[in-house]
């Protein structure tokens, strides 16, 4: 069973290769911004494979996905405020930050479903970010500016721009491999099996909470790490980052791209904020462009974009 | 003899006024395949529910199998060995047929926190799951998804996945409902088969599916017994047939 080489396989190789051979291009050309808006869709896609995994998957509409982001975020820069810069403590501590949150997140909305999960999640990255707005040490509604980087040992140079670009592409890389084996594995089967008949599972033998739990978890630590690569990306953290919309853009990229899908978040991402970027340098009103073409995808491409591209591999094939 | 393999006791379960499962008490032993039949809301599906643990009954006792399990939530059940098919068809739609059995194969296989092993390259679950679905003859359709399937072929595949996990009693729900005549006749012949090998608790709503196939028949009527025997006897049984034969006779006329 080796993928064949078709149509949407040379898509996804082709734009893995390009975020490969970025920096060279920003370098040749000397554009520094292409390289920090790449690191910034890296980033995000990075957050957005995460929410895949439960979303996509799981069938687990959170809608307070954003919250990790922040939660990574301020793990980074709280650290850094108080001089402890080594990013073996930073990144550790995001990430168990994180899960924690989502351990409890978990526990309590996992027990509802459907809009009452939505309210319960959004409610929860809510609550998170008036917390963090409320932090006066640590910049409160404004935010945290972080002057130094994390550090990690020589010669990995995170306030190196094309070192930076390329931790965050492995990590995402390894995010997305790392979640095709979760999604293929029992563990995954039984997640998939959840999303698509839940009292059945039950039925059959699986005690189906603890399993959407424990994934929950493991996508919320993975955003978690979003949120400390973003914090070193901006140099900067503030409340913003968990705010509600930005859950709805992770979401946006998840479902654009196509949802259960391994490759469909970093497509998800490149085409939203690509979008955004270049409508945005058209008019002041791009959202009025970007609204439509939204319910375009959602209402002709089911699957996203990676759905519209397997079923075109599936007409020229035919 | 032994303790039978399920004994439900004193059952009771009500929905506001509604009164689903009044003193109930049924026996079933191992080996046997018996019929629970009554007219609509006599609470056939309730005690399904009951028994596989979907609802909780306001008072009594279930025992299978040596176990009380009348307070065991549904996962706890199956893994002792009962397994249920359902009346509304409730399967993994967009999941490949063999990939729904191969599921039911999996949730007897251990706990599932296993997070790297291709899960579709296990013979450990496709084996045992593609045997399943040669037994209900659907191995030609092993890796269409399920939604593709005919109502009929949903039903077999209810059945294999209950079949998946060897359980020692399986609990039928209605097996036969919307089924077409001929669907109907190859669906008794699967019973039939799998009666000598397993204990089954069939509720059912086709008479003649009932009584060709029942060992012993257990009739309820607003969540009463109102006779237990063999079909012999529950034909001869003027209650029955007050309360529902006659009037089912009736109806299906």
């Amino acid at each position: 069973m080796t993928p064949a080489l078709n149509l949407r396989t040379i898509i996804i190789v082709a734009l893995v290769a390009a975020l490969l051979l970025l920096p060279v291009y920003s370098e040749l050309v000397g554009n520094r911004f292409v390289l920090t808006l790449f690191t910034r869709i890296v980033i995000l896609a990075l957050a957005a494979v995460s929410l895949n995994l439960i979303l996509g998957y799981g069938g687990m509409m959170s809608f307070g996905h954003a919250a990790y982001l922040g939660i990574g975020g301020y793990a980074v820069g709280m650290l850094a405020h108080e001089g402890i810069l080594s990013g073996f403590v930073q990144w550790p501590v995001a990430l168990a930050a994180s899960a924690l949150f989502a351990l409890v997140i978990g526990a309590l909305s996992l027990r509802t479903r459907g809009v009452y999960f939505i309210m319960i999640t959004l409610a929860f990255a809510q609550m998170a970010y008036y917390v963090c707005a409320g932090l006066a040490r640590y910049g409160g509604d404004d935010g945290l500016t972080i002057y130094k980087r994390s550090e990690f040992v020589a010669p990995v140079n995170l306030s190196n721009k094309v070192q930076f670009y390329y931790v965050c592409l492995a990590l995402l890389l390894a995010a997305i491999y790392l979640v095709w084996r979760i999604v293929n594995s029992r563990f995954g089967m039984a997640i998939q099996g959840a999303r698509s008949n839940d009292t059945r599972m039950r039925a059959i033998g699986f005690p189906t909470y603890r399993y959407k739990l424990v994934c929950f978890v493991i996508a919320g630590t993975l955003c978690g790490l979003a949120g400390a690569l973003l914090a070193n990306h901006t140099d900067f953290v503030s409340p913003a980052t968990m705010y509600w919309t930005r859950s709805g853009d992770l979401i946006i990229m998840v479902v654009l791209g196509g949802m259960a899908s391994p490759f469909g978040p970093l497509i998800g991402a490149v085409a939203l904020l690509l979008l955004e970027e270049v409508l945005s340098g058209i008019t002041e009103y791009w959202q009025i462009i970007l609204g439509p073409l939204l319910l375009l995808v959602v209402l002709f491409a089911r699957g996203g974009i990676d759905g519209l591209l397997k079923q075109l591999t599936a007409k020229v094939r035919s | 003899m032994s303790e039978p393999l399920l004994q439900v006791g004193n059952l009771a379960k009500r929905f506001g006024g509604i009164i689903a499962s009044d003193d109930l008490s049924l026996i079933v032993a191992a080996g046997e395949l018996h019929a629970v039949i009554g007219p609509n809301g006599a609470g056939k599906t309730t005690l399904i529910a009951q028994l596989s643990g979907q609802l909780t009954p306001d008072a009594g006792h279930i025992r299978f199998a040596g176990n009380d399990i009348t307070s065991l939530p549904m996962h706890v059940r199956s893994a002792l060995g009962l397994a249920r098919s359902f009346q509304i068809t409730s399967l993994f739609l967009d999941l490949s047929v063999l990939d729904n059995v191969a599921l039911a194969v999996q949730a007897h296989a251990g706990h599932s926190f296993r997070f790297w092993r291709d899960a579709r390259r296990e013979p450990e679950l496709r084996d045992p799951a593609r045997a399943a679905l040669a037994r209900v003859g659907l191995s030609a359709r092993a890796d269409l998804p399920a939604s593709a399937l005919s109502h009929g072929e949903h039903r077999q595949l209810e059945l294999a996945m209950a079949l998946a996990g060897n359980p020692r009693l399986l609990l039928l729900d209605e097996p036969m409902a919307g089924l077409g005549p001929e669907e109907s006749a190859r669906m008794v012949e699967m019973l039939h088969a799998l009666k000598r090998e397993l204990t089954i608790l069939l509720v059912e709503h086709d008479m003649e599916a009932v009584f060709a196939l029942a060992d012993r028949i257990t009739v309820l009527v607003y969540g009463r017994v109102i006779a237990t025997g063999a079909p012999a006897d529950i034909r001869a049984n003027a209650d029955v047939r007050d309360a529902y034969l006659g009037e089912a006779e009736v109806a299906h006329g």
